[in-house]
């Protein structure tokens, strides 16, 4: 292969431009889908994964209510059934390192002129280890404050940045359904949750100020969830079956009875939505690929009408002394010239899609530079696979039979 | 004298929907280096089937041929093809030159094949159109230029690697008689100042005057064959 070849080829690629557009428009179309479709497949993947990792590792999460068959029964209504002591005796189990009550409810922050709605979330210091959440700024509160109740509360970063701006909120007192509220901490940012809420829009405070002094309820001691982080991977499935056991026991239970609650485990969730977005995002290459394959076809097409067109130059060629491979070569260098050439141009369509989808849509986006690689690999691949099988007629034919073409 | 062309009992055949016809019959001619041969004979003779098997283009049905003493028969497709490119310079009727390359590329093709390197194959290309009278033309596509001029063109494009023999199937078949004359003059010169062994057919009489031999074909087999009749030097 020499420069002349390349030359030669480029040369007979500008011979019919419109036909040679055409076909390289099939492996741009190709190329470009690949890319935009790996790379939203690529960006959801990310961000599915951003969101399990925020949510804590081998997280269980006991609700209150049964899984009845419509699904799980919630509310205000009859289901008050767990309580803060069962999850002190959940936590105590072998199998879990940390269990954090939870209730929660929605208030009015108001820091000087400034006012917040937001969830505030009653639980305990060990919510913070269960969902792997990092105080930034300042301190978690303490079991101390648990027990007495006081008056402090831990700021999710929105809040943090929504109230006080520049200011450094630790210290500060903030004020939420017109009582008092010492900010003793701003928890680290956390992002989107899987089903797209901001986690970062909350605010902790002591379980029992949230019960007594904030939101009051008839039923003390009683909460909506609990949630429980096993000590690992392993234990998950028995950590999932001992609880249960514990739980029925603590609620007298009898033998017949359905569980009065639902235990979820939400790493096995986590682990199923990854699963579907890697299964989507395939299935996406997958279809974009085939606008690849067609592309492709649309070469071996074109070449097999150029191998036509040009009998009589090939006879010319082979008379003055072109061995096959002279011509194998010339052939095959236009076809893989095409699907190159194709090829760059796609990348740069994809990429170029990519950002704008970014822009204008809601969907993450991740262009990534094995997708890039890939595409050349397989660009490359379709014009030698597509472009030899015309290139091998060109340089199978007989010399006299090409001459006298007409 | 060294032979250039030796064939033995050769038969050419071509399959048909009708059988097989039996188009060249046991033809044996010798051609010694030097030579200038003009091949005749009514159309459908079989003159084109010959020079195509002289070309090494097609394949024999039986007999042999030697060229340059190498029996053709026993050389593959791509030994046949390094033959042509070192040996034999064609020159078709219907000149044959690639369309979308200039003269100079054109010219140089054959050295591309050779395996020449690029800028010296470009100094012989200049060379030998200039040789042709065309030097002006290089840069020049082939359908910029009249039919004589492209004949000059595929002329030295079969002169550029230096071949044995030129093999030229009715060159003047598409020229007028005055551009037909300057071609023939081109081909003498090669002949006696250069010693390339010329074959070529034609159906003019006076075309075929400007050969030293003169070899008639009639239904496949050779007729007449000897020293032409009136040679040109004779005329002028
Ligand atoms: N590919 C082929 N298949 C079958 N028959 C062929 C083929 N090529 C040539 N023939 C036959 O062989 C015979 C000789 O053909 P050829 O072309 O050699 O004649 P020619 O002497 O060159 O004639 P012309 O002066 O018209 O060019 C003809 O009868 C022709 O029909
Ligand atoms: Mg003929």
């Amino acid at each position: 292969m020499s420069l002349a070849m390349l030359f030669e080829a480029w040369r007979a690629m500008g011979a019919n431009r419109l036909r040679t557009f055409l076909t390289m428009l099939g492996m741009v179309i190709g190329v470009g889908a690949v890319i935009v479709m790996s790379a939203v497949g690529a960006g959801t993947q990310a961000k599915v994964k951003d969101s399990i990792a925020s949510m804590g590792s081998n997280l269980l999460i006991v609700l209150a209510g049964s899984m009845s068959s419509g699904g799980v029964r919630l509310g205000s209504g009859g289901v008050q059934t767990l309580t803060v002591s069962d999850a002190t005796a959940i936590e105590e189990m072998d199998t879990i390192s940390a269990a954090a009550p939870t209730t929660s409810g929605s208030a009015q922050l108001i820091y000087q002129s400034t006012n917040w709605y937001t969830q505030v979330t009653g639980t305990t210091p060990s919510y913070f280890e269960v969902r792997d959440w990092e105080i930034e700024n300042g301190y978690p509160f303490m079991d101390s404050d648990v027990r007495g109740a006081t008056r402090v509360v831990v700021l999710g970063k929105t809040i943090a940045q929504n109230l006080f701006g520049d200011e450094d909120p630790v210290g500060k007192t903030i004020r939420i359904k017109n009582s008092p509220y010492l900010v003793v901490g701003v928890l680290a940012k956390k992002g989107q949750s899987l089903d797209g809420r901001d986690q970062d829009d909350t605010a902790i405070v002591p379980i029992t100020t949230a019960q007594t002094k904030l939101f009051g309820t008839q039923f003390k001691g009683v909460v909506r969830f609990i949630m429980v982080e096993a000590l690992g991977d392993s234990v998950m499935d028995q950590a999932e079956k001992e609880m249960g056991e514990l739980l029925r026991q603590r609620h007298k239970l009898r033998e017949s009875a359905e569980d009065d609650f639902t235990i979820r485990n939400l790493t096995a969730l986590a682990n199923t939505a990854q699963e579907t977005t890697k299964a989507m995002s395939l299935m996406l290459a997958a279809i974009a690929s085939i606008s690849l394959l067609v592309g492709g076809i649309g070469i071996m097409n074109i070449m097999l009408v150029s191998v036509t067109e040009r009998t009589r130059e090939i006879g010319i060629r082979i008379a003055i002394g072109a061995k096959q491979r002279h011509i194998l070569v010339q052939f095959l260098l236009e076809a893989l010239m095409i699907s190159i050439i194709g090829c760059l141009i796609g990348v740069c369509v994809g990429v170029g899609g990519a950002l704008l989808i970014q822009k204008f849509f809601p969907i993450s986006i991740a262009v990534t530079q094995s997708s890039i690689l890939i595409s050349f690999a397989v660009a490359t691949g379709v014009g030698v696979f597509f472009g030899f099988y015309p290139a091998r007629k060109a340089a199978n034919l007989e010399p006299i039979d090409a001459l006298r073409y007409q | 004298m060294e032979e250039v062309i030796k064939i033995r009992h050769l038969n050419k055949n071509y399959h048909t929907d009708a059988g097989e016809v039996n188009v060249l019959k046991s033809v044996d001619i010798t051609i010694e280096k030097g030579e200038f041969v003009a091949i005749m004979g009514p159309s459908g003779s079989g003159k084109s089937t010959f020079m195509n098997i002289l070309g090494c283009l097609d394949k024999v049905t039986s007999g042999n041929y030697f060229l340059g003493g190498k029996d053709t028969n026993a050389l593959s497709r791509d030994e046949l093809a390094e033959l042509r490119n070192h040996m034999i310079g064609f020159v078709f009727q219907g000149f044959n030159l690639i369309p979308r390359q200039n003269l100079i590329d054109n010219v140089a093709l054959p050295l591309v094949y050779a395996g020449m390197k690029a800028h010296e194959r470009k100094i012989r290309a200049k060379e030998i159109l200039k040789s042709v009278g065309l030097e002006a033309f290089g840069t020049y596509l082939p359908n910029q230029i009249s039919g004589g001029q492209q004949q000059r063109v595929a002329i030295a494009r079969a002169l550029v690697n230096r071949p044995k023999l030129i093999l030229a199937d009715e060159p003047t078949g598409n020229l007028d008689t005055k551009t037909s004359e300057e071609i023939m003059q081109l081909f003498c010169d090669l002949n006696e100042k250069e010693g390339i062994t010329i074959v070529l057919v034609t159906h003019e009489p006076d075309i075929a005057r400007y050969a030293k031999r003169l070899v008639n074909f009639v239904d496949g087999k050779i007729q007449h064959d000897g020293p032409t009749a009136l040679h040109v030097k004779e005329n002028a």
